[in-house]
């Protein structure tokens, strides 16, 4: 019988020669006479243990990494395929501290299947919420939503059930849910990790959410820097509509679902929703005014449904388990799990799925191990690069929406990116600044202008020039884009800009502390 | 059959295939692109036609988006990410070292015609920074000494 091995084809794990793992371990396995089933399945998110390989045994699934080319042929020699010892040894995969300590309800399959077989995925759970939900009458797929307490995890936070509510309840002839695919942010990528890694899940979901609201098209806008999410979900729906999963009439129900991945051009403003369905319109991505709402009035006029990633893809284990059993994770009013993303100068880089609750020290030492130089963290940026820096002071901080916003801070979509004691956050800040500059869509003044003046002033409080000066200018300059942008880009770039100055005026070079905060 | 009329016959047959689907022309702009490297000056009025558009609208898209280009790129594009986490782990340093060696600025492209160099803004791989790009091939943790290894076997291929 046949030895199964797996090595991910997630684009991390490729990027650090998984391919090639892959490829070395196929002919080995031939030179030797040896009969394996080699799956690519997604990763388990162990970053530094990547390219991770495991391979099925009687004690189970064990594991070796992080694997290089050169250690395929001891690994042969050393009996891997029957879990032999060698230094690469991990033990067995679900025994590993930083995967058993987790909560996994959206990433349950993860790693463990093969992510475009539509078996794997059946035999995993898949489906179930389907299966209910087509059994259920609309009103009451949302109210299992909105009992789940499921807010946005794109980072708006938004009450998921109140949104598909919205569009259920506003009569139209077409609906539309788009899933929010352009993962922008810096030191995020549980977006790409689920459509790479079971993108069958993200499919349940907004098959669920069209029966839910009464649409029959659903789009995924899909950066265009994730290649390998887009062949993996084109995959998945093709089988998926193979199998009846998808198409006119969906497991003999005589409902419809269609669905189709577009591909964004690179530009960071689509991730906000209206920018986005300007965008699938064919249009430049320029920000609409709201109201009116997309759940009202949204791709081409007609009422939408626009969820994040992870957002629709937490949905099917909440139609299979209800929205008792999602809501009973978490604390507060941050209910369920959040995917959180570890990346940066971090020495256990990955993804940590855990109920809200959890602090920032914690995660960054009992699961990350400390900065990956060794060197003393300084601080860390959460929720992408619209979201504040946090010195040590604030490590202590609960990962809750509301305990983040209690102290300036946003955690978005759940990226933490560290950094050590090099860094120059004065440097950060005028990047925050110029990133806001190249990404405006140009609608509005403060946006467009502000982040241009911004990254002049920061230029000059870095030279020294005037800085008694220049740093209450660029205070003024900050306030205006809080206050007066038309969406999240302008409006919040002054979070990292200002958070940078309050927390660390050092490095601008002011010495005057009653100017510091 | 010219240079120039093989371009335009790709454009139209990108146009005729795509044109129905609603909000036609980012998808046409893709497989323009994919299909030719970049997007040519003078497809625009063919797709301004097609969509029934004027050649401003298309215009304006195309300058939008960072990821279309109306230049032919060289043989591979390098997209290096300038975003914060891998700033966190020497981004800037081996963006310096891609500039010095390779003798460019980003949106230029080598004398030789083989490598254009962009910059991108987050690849994902954040959780292995710094992270690049060269064709359609990523890479994690990439140290300068790295980058050269990358960029010696691409050459060699070629």
């Amino acid at each position: 019988m046949s030895i199964t091995v797996y090595v991910p084809c997630d684009s991390s794990a490729i990027s650090l020669g998984a391919d090639r793992i892959a490829a070395a371990i196929s002919l080995e396995a031939q030179k030797r006479n040896i009969s394996i089933n080699l799956i690519r399945n997604g990763s388990r998110g162990l970053y530094w243990l990547e390219p991770l390989v495991e391979v099925v045994t009687d004690a189970g699934r064990i594991a070796y990494g992080p694997v290089q080319v050169s250690d395929v042929s001891a690994l042969f020699d050393a009996d891997f395929l029957h879990g032999g010892h060698h230094d690469l040894a991990l033990g067995a995969i679900e025994e590993l501290a930083y995967l058993k300590k987790q909560q996994r309800l959206t990433f349950a399959r993860i790693g463990k299947t093969d992510p475009i077989s539509l078996d794997d995925y059946l035999t995993n759970d898949g489906y179930r919420g389907l299966s209910n939900a087509l059994k259920q009458s609309q009103a009451d797929i949302v109210k299992a939503v909105t009992d789940s307490g499921l807010r946005g995890r794109g980072g708006a936070a938004f009450p998921t059930g109140i949104k598909w509510n919205t569009v259920l309840n506003t009569a139209s002839e077409q609906k539309y849910i788009i899933c929010n695919a352009d993962e922008g942010d810096s030191g995020t990528f549980s977006d790409r990790m689920v459509m790479e890694g079971d993108p069958f899940v993200l499919i349940e979901g907004m098959t669920i959410a069209g029966l839910a609201v009464g649409a029959n098209q659903g789009y995924i806008y899909l950066r265009v820097e994730y290649p390998h999410a887009h062949k993996a979900l084109n995959a998945a729906i093709e089988k998926a509509y193979l199998a009846g999963y998808l198409g006119d009439d969906i497991q003999g129900s005589g409902k419809a679902f269609h669905l189709e991945v577009r591909l964004g051009a690179g530009a960071y403003i689509c991730g906000e929703e209206t920018s986005l369905m300007e965008s699938l319109e064919g249009k430049r991505g320029l920000v609409r005014f709201k109201p009116p709402l997309p759940a009202i009035s949204g791709l081409f006029g007609q009422p939408t449904v626009v969820n994040n990633v992870i957002s629709l893809a937490s949905v099917p284990i909440i139609l299979d388990k209800g929205g008792d059993y999602y809501r009973d994770f978490g604390m507060g009013r941050s209910r369920g799990t959040l995917p959180l993303q570890l990346a940066g100068n971090i020495k256990h880089a990955g993804l940590v799925e855990l109920a809200f609750g959890l602090t920032l020290r914690e995660l960054l030492y009992d699961f990350g191990g400390g900065s990956a130089s060794g060197r003393p963290i300084k601080a860390v940026q959460v929720g992408g690069p619209l979201g504040a820096y946090l010195p040590e002071s604030q490590f202590d901080t609960p990962l809750d929406y509301e305990a983040f916003a209690a102290n300036w801070t946003v955690l978005g979509h759940g990226g933490v990116v560290v950094f050590d004691d090099t860094a120059d956050m004065a440097a950060l800040a005028r990047y925050n600044m110029e990133f806001c500059a190249i990404e405006s869509c140009g609608k509005c003044t403060p946006c467009r202008i502000g982040s241009t003046r911004g990254t002049e002033v920061i230029d000059e409080i870095i030279n020294g020039h005037e800085v008694s000066k220049n740093i209450p200018l660029l205070r003024d300059l900050c306030n205006t884009l809080l206050n007066g942008s038309l969406c999240a880009l302008g409006g919040m770039t002054p979070y990292p800009v200002l958070s940078a100055l309050n927390h660390f005026p050092e490095d601008f070079g002011v010495t005057d502390t009653t100017n510091a905060a | 059959m010219t240079e120039s009329n093989s371009i335009q016959e790709t454009v139209q047959a990108v146009i005729t295939t795509l044109k129905d689907k609603p909000g036609a022309l980012l998808p046409i702009l893709h497989g323009i692109q994919d299909a030719l490297g970049y997007i040519p000056a003078d497809s625009v009025s063919a797709i301004a036609q097609g969509l029934h558009l004027s050649r401003a609208e298309v215009h304006g898209v195309i300058s939008f988006y960072h990821y279309f280009r109306d230049t032919p790129p060289g043989k591979q594009t390098i997209h290096i990410c300038r975003a914060e986490s891998c700033q966190s782990m020497g981004g800037k340093q081996l963006e310096q070292h891609v500039k010095d060696q390779l003798g460019i600025d980003y949106h230029e492209t080598t004398a030789d015609g083989q490598f254009s160099l962009e910059p991108v803004y987050c690849l994902g791989n954040c959780a292995c920074s710094p992270a690049i790009q060269v064709g359609a091939d990523i890479y994690g943790r990439v140290s300068p000494q790295g980058f050269d290894a990358i960029i010696n076997e691409k050459k060699e291929l070629a």
